[in-house]
């Protein structure tokens, strides 16, 4: 376990490392830079902005140059926020991506799997049309249109939570609701699914047979297996609501990193495109790999080979 | 809608709440609560505190760095340069008098006894400082030029580095006295006093980052307001400067700027009193606003949006060829149908609000050239076919490039259906995402037409004529005449009626020549609730706060 988890986090360094390479390269390969401006500027403030934030060095030379700072935490100073670092950009706006993130996850694993396991349990009832339905519809709109819905109505109509912003605790309603919605249904959907396929197992049937209640039969057998395929969409789904939705984020004027990650993209900010990128995947790549260790814990058929 | 059109006619705009709109100067008296302006009175609120969107987090709020609007809105109202405009007029601010000498080229500025906000004395040292700190290279502004517009003596060689910054024009006498010396008589010089990159920073607080102008802890500044809290991402906060000189009559104790992104939860937001001044309205929503809504506020801005036309490609070096395509498009239509916020639709490239030096509209003075708002099909098709391409025969796809957003293209759709139904002439539009589209145009990689918008830096029409001079880094179509060019470099060594004479000839060549494709003058949309009263733009579309009282408005 302990040399299988080295092995993983030796090779989550490489895989952080070619993001890095890859993202680095690319950012470089479109047109534009970081002072395209529509005001053509002169040559003479051209070459001092290169100057001041060492864009006339050579390609590998900038490239050798940050990766060494990488190495050592430091992502850079944005070039287009005028003297702040990457670091305080992820330190102060991360927060409240992860705080809207987090309580989207628990809003969507409270939610999505009791009714999954519901619906499965009450198989083409009513109550299972119902589940399945809003499941289906919570899956197709966008949480654009979600969000969006919820301000105008809640918002703007009814004034029931404020239009945007996280003054209030009310503020969380919203943005906590669009974030979680397409999961909760996929989550409900992807439950029911998997708990239906388990309930027809033989080992199932087995249990019952022996005399076990049914609902000790799901709590302490069923379930177990039916959550395997939930906690592989669960992991990489936490790793992208906590780092925070672009549109979420807009709507609700929520000030978390989603705003400045597009931004940095159109403004060419390479540090920052950079910066955030690479946080982004690290979180992406330690999701995946505690979800890999919680396999086996729930299943005991996965065995770490060292 | 008329009277929507007469607001955006006036230069500055002062709102008086219930009482109906005009601009006022009447300041409150210490200690009364009801206090009469124009022809109403108003009752106080008991809490001070503006709540005004800025759409971003603007990318800083160092006066010689900020570049961008709302940067500028929040500087405006922070610090204090020697003069401010106020109900079009430039006031003494820092500076309590000045004087100009005979020749024009020397100003000597009085400063007032005034303090920044940890209570040291504002000297012309600070001004010296932050002049020589926005016109120096190594700070890479990208407002430098601003230095050079202005004239002042050395800018220019200075920022191609033939000359040090020891040697610009701009120098402290002694404590309260400020000399600047200009390289030529500068009519708008004035005016640019008031500019952000010429108000005073302390060169004991400011780093060549600009990372300390959002921190409370060095942001020390000489204006109204003070910064007091940055929330990345999220809030602004700035409170009343009690050091400011004229701090007893500053009504306002606080003023929280947001930074909402989404026009349509920061509209949401106004409509449920979150917000005191909202400019982020969703387009659709504006035609209805205008009509029924009295706190809506069209007012004017200097600028122009346009298609520049390449005159590096061939068939379109005739400009019968250019004006034709110009003539096709109904302007009226484009703004009514279209863009729909309140523009104004073009006859030229010149705002209609441009003064001249006597205060008496530019555009006005020189007439429309022919020109409407309206297509004149007739004429176009004219000359199209004088030029060789009769009913648009013969002449190539045209193309229109411009950057990828929904409001360009649906002008772009519009130009294009007009070009073909009235000429016949075929048009392709083709998008590009915002810097890659910087890039092309600015290298002049553009086939015909390119989408293009300017703003002016002042309210006079070289800030407008100059960008189609053919060496101006922003000329993208590359238009170059060398009349048009001698007449331009005349009214820079010129002043007064004689350099108004060289402006309106250069603009009358550049209308001759046609080489852009006027559609419309910008316009400042904005909404105010009527609970605040006295603030005012200015010409260059800043926000001031300096006179806002928030008060009570009974149902």
């Amino acid at each position: 376990m302990i040399k299988y988890s080295l092995k993983r986090i030796v090779s989550m360094v490489i895989t952080l490392f070619l993001v890095a390479t890859i993202t680095f390269v690319l950012m470089h390969s479109i047109p534009g830079g970081p002072f395209t401006s529509e005001r053509n500027l002169t040559p003479e403030i051209e070459q001092a902005l290169k100057e001041k934030y060492n864009l006339d060095a050579p390609l590998y030379e900038q490239y050798f140059d940050y990766m060494q700072d990488l190495a050592q935490g430091d992502l850079g100073v944005s070039y287009k926020k005028k003297g702040v670092t990457v670091n305080d950009i992820i330190a102060q706006t991360f927060p409240a991506s992860a705080q809207i993130g987090a309580l989207a996850v628990v809003f969507i694993l409270l939610i999505g799997i009791p009714l999954g396991i519901l619906s499965a349990l009450k198989q083409n009832s009513a109550i299972d049309y119902v589940i399945m339905i809003i499941a289906t519809i919570g899956v197709t709109i966008p949480s654009f249109v979600v969000g969006t819905f919820i301000i105008y109505i809640f918002a703007g109509k009814l004034a029931w939570i404020p239009a945007g912003g996280l003054e209030s605790w009310k503020g969380y309603i919203g943005p906590v609701i669009a974030l979680a919605g397409f999961s909760v249904a996929y989550v409900t959907r992807l439950t029911r699914s998997s708990m239906l396929e388990v309930l027809r197992q033989d080992y199932v049937r087995t249990a019952r047979a022996n005399g076990l209640s049914k609902w000790s039969v799901i709590g302490k057998h069923a379930l177990k297996n039916a959550l395997i395929p939930v906690v592989t969409y669960v992991g990489p789904m936490i790793a992208s609501i906590l780092t925070g939705s672009f549109v979420v984020e807009k709507i609700f004027a929520i000030p978390g990193m989603g705003k400045y990650f597009v931004e940095s993209v159109t403004n060419r900010d390479y540090t920052v495109l950079m910066g955030i990128t690479i946080f982004y995947a690290a979180i992406y790549i330690i999701m995946v790999f505690i979800v890999d260790i919680a396999y086996g814990l729930i299943d005991p058929r996965i065995k770490f080979r060292d | 809608m008329k009277k929507k059109l007469i607001l955006a006619l006036a230069t500055v705009m002062a709102c008086v709440s219930f009482a109906g709109c005009g601009s006022s100067t009447a300041s409150s008296a210490e200690g009364t609560s009801t206090e009469v302006v124009s022809d109403g009175e108003y009752t106080l609120a008991a809490e001070q505190t503006l709540k005004v969107n800025l759409g971003a987090d603007p990318l800083t709020l160092d006066p010689q760095l900020n570049s961008a609007a709302d940067g500028s809105h929040v500087i405006n109202n922070a610090y204090e340069g020697l003069l401010r405009e106020k109900d079009g007029e430039m006031v003494p601010a820092i500076a309590e008098s000045y004087t100009v000498s005979e020749d024009g080229l020397v100003y000597t500025f009085q400063l007032r006894e005034a303090k920044w906000s940890d209570g040291q004395a504002v000297t012309a040292g600070d001004f010296e400082f932050a002049w020589k700190r926005g016109a120096d290279p190594k700070t890479a502004s990208e407002y430098m030029y601003i230095f050079e517009s202005a004239n002042i003596l050395n800018a220019k060689e200075i920022g191609t580095g033939e000359k040090s910054i020891d040697e610009l024009g701009v120098k402290a006498i002694d404590d309260k006295t400020l000399e600047v010396t200009l390289s030529v008589p500068t009519d708008f010089f004035t005016q640019l006093c008031a500019y952000p990159s010429m108000m005073p920073v302390r060169a004991d607080m400011v780093d060549n980052e600009g990372g300390w102008a959002k921190d409370p802890a060095k942001a020390i500044s000489n204006g109204p307001f003070v910064l007091s809290e940055y929330k990345m991402g999220d809030q602004l906060i700035y409170v009343k400067n009690e050091n400011y000189w004229n701090a007893e009559n500053i009504t306002l104790d606080k003023i929280v700027y947001y930074m909402i992104v989404d026009e349509s939860t920061s509209h949401t937001k106004y409509t449920a009193g979150e917000l005191d001044i909202n400019e982020f309205i969703p387009l659709d929503e504006m035609p209805k606003l205008i009509a029924e809504d009295p706190t809506f506020y069209i007012l004017p801005k200097i600028g122009t949006y346009y298609y520049a036309f390449n005159m590096n490609t061939p068939e379109l070096q005739d400009a019968r060829v250019r004006k034709a395509l110009a003539l096709a498009v109904d302007k009226e239509q484009i703004v009514n149908e279209v863009a729909r916020a309140g523009e104004i639709a073009a006859t030229g490239f010149m705002p209609n609000n441009v003064l001249d030096h006597e205060g008496n509209y530019f555009a006005e003075q020189s007439g429309d050239y022919g020109l409407s708002t309206k297509a004149n099909v007739e004429e176009a098709k004219a000359l199209l076919a004088e030029a060789g391409y009769p009913d648009g025969q013969g002449l190539p796809e045209i193309e229109i490039l411009y950057n990828t957003s929904e409001k360009h293209k649906q002008i772009a759709e519009a130009i294009q259906e007009m070009l073909k139904q009235n000429l016949g002439v075929t048009v392709k539009l083709t998008n590009q995402e915002w810097a890659v589209f910087q890039e092309t145009t600015n290298n002049n990689q553009f086939n015909h037409m390119a989408r293009r918008g300017w703003i002016g830096d002042y309210n006079d029409p070289q800030t407008m004529l100059e960008i189609f001079e053919s060496t101006n880094g922003q000329n993208i179509g590359r238009y170059s005449n060398a009349e048009f060019d001698n007449a331009m470099a005349l009214a820079r060594q010129t002043t007064g009626a004689e350099r108004m004479e060289h402006l309106h000839e250069a603009h009358d060549i550049l209308m001759e020549d046609m080489p852009m494709l006027p559609i419309f003058y910008y316009s400042y949309p904005i909404m105010v609730q009527d609970t605040v009263v006295d603030w005012a733009m200015t010409s260059t579309s800043k926000m001031w706060f300096g006179d806002v009282k928030m008060v009570v408005v009974e149902e």
